[in-house]
């Protein structure tokens, strides 16, 4: 039942759009990278070796719901899921492409606000994934510090005295920790502001990608900022940095956005209605004009164009109108034009409620 | 159009910034833009493992065991059998002790990637507890010698004490690497 709601729902607690700066930042997300000792890293483990940690990690996962977190965390082995239901998971962050492609042995566990995810035997043992609207990093890490914490009681954790966390890369070790925000940045890239700022934030020691993490472009204005390295800092320190750099950066987004409107309030506001008047009317539409036209629409929104739609409802587009989630909600494989004409009937029915 | 800065090449990267209300154009040739960051719009493509390679590219001892493997001992993690060419290629390690067995060559590689090889983050609760006294030793001996330097001879030996009493809490404790 658990996993039905999870493959066929858009919306989760992210999609909410209630966290802090929220009108910029879409959300705020903490990874770390955790390896028991005693079981090579999952790339050289064998079957047996595969069921075994996720069977440690099943009584690590009872521990977590004895915390007292407001949501329930199930393990799903992935091996037993459709092909198309992993694609839908890797549509909503919380598997990997790598789990979705090669899902023997692996496992996820998952909590019911899906704000939690723990990817088992991916490039790493553990993957513990949390999740926030807005820009929160703090509170993420603490949920995430505590998940980690229970599991450690059932866990026998590789632990370097020197060098942390061990980590299938050392591009992870130390802290394991990867802090991001997913952030939307029209008014940067629109005043041609953001090539020099993603220059600047290199400088400071942070990464900037696409919406769907390395080596994929930056659909419809969306980039993920992330911490760089991942040892020497302490936790708190790489989270503090991060947050008040991407405070600058929501700031000089507000002020581009201003700017924008305040020089050229006709030509801004017909492009943004001209996009909404696509979406609306549209017959036909591929996943990337859609993100592009969403995000003139979700700067819309911001401007006051749109005074009936939310955030929210867009938030729940980008999930609801990638590929895998079209097929899984029609039941059956389309083929791209069926895909592009479903994409454009739901857009249209969600922007008109 | 002729680049902004060196006035010789064609503009290709042409940026706008507004600057308290004021808006400056500048256009600039490929090689003075990338001079001035202004190129690093484009996305690098680049995965952690290609990242990794380039990393490795440069160390001399793995353009050496690429170039004539058998001319020396590789080497090689004694538990999981994982090489250092192995991992050169693919950019993973094989299991948690390729650390130890693999140390010298790994880390001049985490320092150059993440500019130091010592972790100052959380330690497990459960095992990671002689790390966590060992940074509290540390800590206390260089309050120990701040003391000794201030001729608080009182505090120092308090101070003092105190190290002991950690010291032989480790001890008991066994070799605090967390690894069994």
């Amino acid at each position: 039942m658990a996993w039905n709601k999870l493959v066929s729902q858009p919306a989760s607690k992210w999609t909410d759009a209630t966290g802090p700066h929220a009108e910029v930042v879409l959300s705020s997300r903490i990874r770390l990278a955790r390896n028991v000792t005693n079981l090579p890293f999952p790339h050289q483990m064998n079957e047996a070796q595969a069921e075994e940690l996720i069977r440690q990690v099943e009584t690590g996962v009872r521990e977590i719901n004895l915390v007292g977190l407001s949501s329930r965390v199930e393990l799903f082995k992935l091996a037993d899921t459709p092909a198309l239901d992993r694609q839908v998971l890797v549509e909503k962050h919380l598997i990997s492409p790598q789990q979705a492609q090669q899902a023997r042995g692996k496992a996820v566990a998952i909590s019911e606000d899906e704000s939690i995810s723990i990817m088992v035997n991916e490039e790493d043992h553990l993957r513990i994934q949390c999740l926030a609207p807005g820009l929160q990093l703090k509170q993420t890490w603490r949920t995430a510090s505590l998940v980690d914490d229970a599991l450690e009681q059932k866990l026998n954790y590789a632990f370097h005295a020197q060098k942390g966390y061990l980590t299938s890369c050392p591009t992870n070790v130390g802290t394991g920790l990867r802090a991001s925000v997913m952030i939307h940045l029209p008014g940067l890239v629109l005043t041609q502001q953001a090539g020099g700022l993603f220059h600047r934030l290199s400088q400071l020691g942070l990464v900037v990608r696409g919406l769907y993490g390395e080596g994929t472009d930056a659909a419809g204005h969306i980039f993920q900022i992330s911490n760089q390295t991942s040892l020497g800092k302490a936790e708190e320190e790489i989270i503090e940095h991060l947050e008040a750099v991407v405070l600058k950066v929501v700031e000089a987004e507000k002020q581009a956005r201003l700017h924008l409107h305040g020089e050229m309030p006709l030509q801004v506001e017909d492009r943004l209605g001209r996009a909404y008047g696509i979406l609306s009317s549209a017959r036909v539409i591929t996943s990337e004009e859609a993100m592009k036209l969403l995000s003139d629409v979700r700067l819309g929104i911001e401007m006051g164009l749109f005074p009936r739609l939310s955030h929210r409802t867009l938030n729940e587009l980008m999930i609801a109108m990638q590929p895998a989630f079209l097929q899984k909600a029609e039941g059956r494989e389309l083929n791209p034009l069926d895909r592009d004409a479903k994409r454009a009937t739901l857009i249209r029915t969600r922007l008109a409620s | 159009m002729q680049c902004d800065n060196c006035g010789q090449r064609p503009a290709v990267f042409h940026t706008t910034t507004v600057v308290n209300g004021q808006k400056q154009e500048a256009h600039l040739c490929e090689v003075c833009a990338h001079e001035k960051g202004q190129a690093s719009f484009t996305f690098p493509n680049l995965s952690i493992q290609q990242l990794l390679s380039s990393f490795l590219g440069q160390d001399p001892f793995v353009v050496g065991a690429r170039t004539a493997p058998q001319q020396q001992a590789e080497p090689t993690c004694k538990n999981c059998g994982t090489t250092y060419s192995q991992f050169a290629d693919g950019g993973r390690l094989g299991c948690a002790q390729c650390y130890d067995h693999l140390e010298m060559y790994l880390n001049p590689l985490i320092k150059r990637i993440q500019g130091t090889t010592v972790h100052a983050g959380k330690a497990p609760k459960r095992t990671g507890g002689i790390v966590r006294k060992k940074r509290e030793l540390a800590s206390l001996r260089q309050d120990l010698q701040g003391a000794i330097q201030g001729e608080n001879y009182e505090e120092a030996a308090r101070l003092r004490d105190q190290i002991k009493q950690i010291e032989s809490q480790i001890q008991a404790g066994g070799d605090g690497s967390g690894m069994e």
